[in-house]
This record gives C-alpha cells, structure tokens and sequence, in this order.
C-alpha cells in the first residue's frame, strides 16, 4: 500500500450530503477485473454528459462544465471536502480505487459510511471526520479563495489552513500506524498465525458442525 | 456475568485476539464470494503467493453480471463475461465450491446461503457485498466488506475489527393488511436516516419481527445497511431452526442437536444495555414508497412528494431539490398520482418465494396497465424459480403480462441488459433508488412485492392495504 504522511494540497468541494458509491464510480466500470484506471471515470454521470462505458476514450467525451470537479480552478485537487455520510452504498471497493486513481489523497467529512470508510484506509486515501461546522467553514474559505490549499499532516493528525487555522482530527492508532507505514493488512495478521490457529481448534470442538 | 446483546455474544465467540485500543481479529466461519468483488483479491492472493486459509468456509456464485434470458447462449457482453470467467476459473483453481451459471442452485449470492443452509445462526458471515447484512436474520454476525477484507479473510480467515455500538430497533403490535416487512424497513429508515445507524450494529426485535417469517426477517435485515448499519440481526427462535432444518449445509444427526441447543441461546438477554434504542408500533406503518434518490426519502402510500421549502436545513433542502428534479416530480404531488413506466420485482431485498407469492396474488386475473412499458420478475435463486413454477405462479404473472425471468441480480443494479432508460421510472422492489442505480437517468421507487405488483396493475402508485 502506498505510505501516507504529509500533504499540501488543493481542495475541491463536492458540496452533497450523501454521496453514494453509485455516483463515486458507476457499475459499469464495476466489470473490470483490475484494481487500476477507475479515475477518468470517478464520478462518471456527475462529470460528463454522455453514457460512460468501459473502454471509452474519455478524453473524447462530453463534459459537464457545470460539476464542480471540471472547472478549471480545481484541476489537480488532492483533497476532496464534502458532506455528511459520504460513500453510503455498497462496498465496491472500486470507490476508493476511483478516487485515488484520480488523484485524491485526503477526504474531508464530517461522517461517512462505514464500509467506505474502512476501505479508504486499505488504498492509502486518508478519510478525515471534521465537526459539520468546521467542514461548512471550510466549503465557505475554499469558494471564496482561488488556489485554496489544506496541509495535512498524519503524524500530528493536523488540517491547517492558509489562514494558519489549525483543525486537530481523530484516527484510529492502527490504522494510522498502517498508512504512514505502507504496511500490508495480511503480513500483520499472518503474524498471528498460532493463535489463529489455537482459535479454530476450540472453536472446533464447541461447534463442530461449522467445519463439517 | 452481566446480560449480553446478542452482538454480544456472537463478537465474543469469535475474537482470536484483541488490541487494548479495541482492534480485534475476528474468526470468520462463512465467506460468499460473487465475481464482481473477488477478481482483485484472488489476484492479490495470487500476486502475495498466499492459499486460502480454508476453502471449505466459502461458497461462490456469479449474480450481477448474469443475464435473466436465453442462458443458454451464454453473456453477450465480453466484458461481463470475463469476470464471471474469471470467478469460474479462481473457483476451480481454489477447489472453492461454486454453483455456475447454469446451475439451478444459482442465484443472487444473499438469496442462495439461507437457502442452502451455508447460513447458519450463530455465525460470522462476509461476503464483497454491502447487503450481506442479510444474513443477520439467522441471529448471524454477517457484514459487507470491500475486496481488499475479501483478500484478507481468504488468507487469515479473519477479519481486522471494532466492535461497533448496538442498536435496538425494536416494533411490536400487528401489521397492517398490506404491510410488510419492506414495509416495516423504509418506515425505520426514514425514521433515523440513511447514517442513522452508522456504527452500529442493530437488532430487530418486538412482536411484529418475531411475527415475521424469515424471508420477512431477511428483506429486513438487508435493509440495515441502508441505514447505514453494517449488521443487522434477528434472535434465533423456532422460526429460524425451522427453516434451517434439512438444508444441504446445514448439520445433520447428532450435531444437529447439538446445533440447536447451541443456536437456542442466540438472543439478547433480559435486561441487556443497548447504546440506542429506536421503537415503532406496527400498527401505524403504513405501505411505504421512496420519492427521492436516497431510501430515507419515504413516505406513506397516503402520503405526498415533500416540498423542499420545509426542509429542516439548507444541506437537506438542496438534496431535496436536486432529488426533485432528478425524479421529476412537483412538490406536494400526492404518490398516488405518480404513473410509472417499468416495474421490478426481485432483488437480494425482495426475490424469495414469498415475494414472488404476494406478486403474483395481487397480479391474480388481472393485466398489467397500457402505460408500463415491462413489469418484470426475477426469481432470487434458480430453487425460488422452480419453487414458484410449480406453485404455477409464473402462469399468473405471465398471463397478467409479467415477464418471468431467469435468477439474478438484474435491474436491481442493472450491470447486465436489464436496465431503466433515461427518465424511465420504475417501481421496485429493491434496496436503492440512488440517481442512475437502475440505468443512467433512472428514476426508481422502492416499494414492497405486492405494491409493486399493484403499481403495475394501476399504471401508478396504488395503496394495497385499501385494495
Ligand atoms: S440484488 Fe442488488 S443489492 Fe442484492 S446483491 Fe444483487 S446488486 Fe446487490
């Protein structure tokens, strides 16, 4: 996995509460079976106004210049600031594919869907939970300045802004330790083979028709 | 030892171990695998030189991509077709047990492991599939996850956790005539929200679930994600060892009792401690339909599409107003008045023998209006299709101007060739009516079986519980 630990970057507004996966990457593209090049079609039927399908030439398609995501003040965003209860859905993992692929490091929310959440983590893309009235702050500092621009810094699970505003977050301890590190989820497990194994044995004998 | 949650008690019997921060490794008995979320995770199995850590806990299926006609001649779509390629060829490299396209024990991944008793009270489930809360009904721990965890539980047979807070969403009384338990789902959901339960894990509870059979139990618990809840959860009581007697998974003989006893205690005790409790009285439920692109967007069949201006926020008044407007609808226009151009019944939520029973009850003797263009039903598995048949169910629906399909996911996520057209509307029986979820430009309202079928009959919403 790719290491995460500091980040000045650009910011765009995705201002919707509710962002489901659906509208993140559409299920056409859910036919592939790689892991990579979901990002010219994050956000598929928000960005262009054509039907997307897998294998379209994207550059030669129709864009909304009405999606926030295609004005030319926000190209290059690495930071995705958005509302409440973002990536509800399903647990296509092939969100968080999309959004990384398309550049994203860093998602700024006050909630978001659990499963989502989760597999933000295991592709490197940091989802950071912000009081509602901290992240409306923030949708109101970005529309008002060009070139608006967060630093985020893991280590001392700091946001500040341009204006030196300094916003402290919260993050799981281990699942900091794995994105500042690059750390593989199995490798760790798999150090605990013997008690894994000890687990099923007794687990076994209570309820032997489980390995039946 | 103090009174346990059933969340209790099915977390505790399957921690191998536990961080002081609450990371924990749970032991996981059972994991589906469908093609859509697995091809990743076998490669990076694959990639990691790693085997499964026990073939014999999965049990694999290809339902989205598959198409509902003419199987025989295979998927057109070369793309859809390589990924249920690719899950046959992973299946046969793995020895993973796998019910291919053809066979008739096949079907949508949620409706297939109840069926085949791979479901089991008292057992942790996961599969690449957010609706996998399904499997909860079975007093089961059973949640969705995404395909880096469908790696991972393949290769450990765990999965990294926290535990979650619990939930009690608790309705008693009777139901109405014409409810239902898709019903008794919308009317939760748009009580707390569509986040309303993230982080947690609920359990249905009260006499009107315990009432429930456990197709209800299960279109119920399906829907707990949509609440934002991972896992939802019935106690096991006569209805679930009912139903899981004589299934081809299911243990037989001597374990069977042993079984039973063990399953007999997968309840919340008496006075156990819930971090929330929600509760609705059965009886003023009334059927529910969706108007709007999130399932929190619900009202009564009685009621009317909501007028943005009494939204309770400025965030919540711009969904509302794109919602609108993506549904094409007027504020204040009553749902009877909403005409619509398909219907669908099936689903993970709603493609049980019992689903397709209330369908065809309602389409009895009766056509399909002039203005809907394809009222469809998918059957859940290839065994709910062959059940129906010879209850000669697909004979009414069919004389009624249904089309009787073969199983799958179908129209419910559309990645095959069942889709809405741009603004197309549609009843539906499934999950979610999210902008573009049925086909780009879709318009979707979820309702139950027999209001959907009802809805066909009318050519617009109709109130089943008057009918
Ligand atoms: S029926 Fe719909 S919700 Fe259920 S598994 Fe298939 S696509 Fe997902």
């Amino acid at each position: 996995m790719r290491k995460f630990s500091l980040l000045d970057g650009l910011v765009v507004p995705l201002d919707r509460a509710n962002v489901d996966t659906d509208a993140i990457i559409p299920k056409q593209f859910l036919k592939s079976i790689k892991r990579s090049g979901f990002g010219p079609n994050a956000f598929d039927e928000w960005r262009y106004l054509d039907h997307g399908e897998p294998g379209m030439d994207n550059s030669k398609r129709i864009p909304n210049q009405g999606f926030v995501l295609n004005q030319p003040r926000y190209q290059g965003a690495q930071i995705l600031l958005a509302r409440e209860n973002f990536g509800c859905g399903s647990s296509r993992e092939h969100a968080p594919w999309a959004l990384e692929d398309y550049g994203f490091r860093v998602i700024i929310a006050p909630s978001y869907a659990d499963i989502f959440f989760n597999n933000c983590f295991k592709n490197g893309l940091l989802p950071i939970k912000l009081d509602a009235d901290k992240v409306d702050a923030l949708f109101k500092a970005v529309a008002a300045k060009d070139g608006y621009k967060l630093k985020v810094d893991l280590e001392q699970q700091t946001i500040t802004a341009p204006d030196g505003t300094v916003y402290q977050f919260e993050v799981d301890a281990f699942r900091k330790h794995c994105l500042l590190n690059g750390l593989d989820d199995i490798g760790l497990t798999l150090q605990h083979v013997d008690e894994i194994k000890a687990f099923e044995v007794k687990h076994k004998a209570a309820q032997p028709w489980l390995f039946a | 030892m103090s009174a346990k949650t059933l969340y209790d008690k099915l977390w505790d019997s399957h921690v191998v171990r536990q961080d002081a921060d609450g990371t924990a490794l749970i032991y996981i008995d059972r994991q589906l695998v469908h093609e859509v979320t697995s091809p990743q995770a076998f490669e990076g199995l694959k990639l990691a030189q790693r085997k499964p850590w026990r073939t014999a806990s999965m049990l694999a299926v290809p339902d989205h991509n598959v198409p509902t006609t003419n199987r025989a001649a295979g998927i057109a779509d070369p793309i859809s077709r390589l990924q249920v390629e690719t899950l046959d060829a992973n299946c046969a490299e793995y020895g993973v047990v796998e019910f291919k396209m053809n066979d008739i024990r096949q079907g949508i991944v949620h409706v297939i492991g109840p069926e085949q008793g791979a479901t089991l009270p008292g057992m942790t489930v996961v599969c690449g599939d957010s609706h996998t809360s399904t499997h909860g009904a079975f007093a089961a721990l059973a949640h969705g996850i995404g395909t880096s965890e469908v790696e991972h539980v393949m290769a450990t047979q765990c999965l990294v956790a926290k535990k979650s807070k619990a939930m009690l969403v608790k309705v008693d009384g009777a139901l109405g005539k014409g409810v239902t338990a898709k019903d008794i789902a919308l009317a939760v959901i748009g009580k707390i929200g569509t986040a309303g339960g993230t982080g947690y894990a609920i359990e249905f509870a009260g006499s009107a679930i315990r009432g429930l059979s456990m197709e209800g139990r299960m279109t119920l618990c399906n829907m707990a994600i949509e609440a934002g809840a991972r896992a939802g959860m019935v106690a096991c009581d006569d209805t679930t060892i009912e139903y899981v007697k004589g299934r081809p998974f299911a243990p037989q003989g001597e374990n069977w009792d042993k079984a039973v006893a063990y399953w007999k205690t997968l309840h919340s005790d008496a006075g156990a401690k819930f971090d929330a409790t929600v509760e609705l009285a059965a009886a003023q439920i009334k059927p529910q339909v969706t108007w709007g692109t999130s399932p929190e967007m619900v009202t009564d069949i009685d009621g009317c599409v909501p007028d943005p201006a009494s939204a309770p926020d400025a965030v919540k008044r711009g969904d509302w107003e794109r919602a609108l407007a993506y549904m094409g609808l007027k504020a204040n226009t009553p749902i009877t008045e909403i005409t619509i151009d398909k219907v669908f019944i099936g689903s993970c939520t709603n493609g049980r023998i019992e689903d397709m029973r209330a369908a065809a009850a309602v389409a009895k003797g009766k056509k399909v209006a002039a203005n809907v263009k394809l009222a469809m039903v998918v059957p859940g598995s290839g065994l709910v299709k062959a059940q129906a048949e010879q209850e000669g169910l697909d004979k009414i629906l069919v004389a009624a101007g249904f089309e009787w399909r073969d199983p799958g996911c179908s129209m419910c996520l559309a990645m095959n060739d069942d889709r809405l057209e741009p603004g197309e509307r549609c009843a539906a029986t499934s999950n979610r009516n999210f902008e573009g979820r049925q086909g780009q430009g879709g318009r979707t309202h979820l309702v139950s079986p027999a209001m959907a079928a009802a809805a066909a009959i009318a050519g617009h919403f109709v109130d089943v519980s008057k009918e």
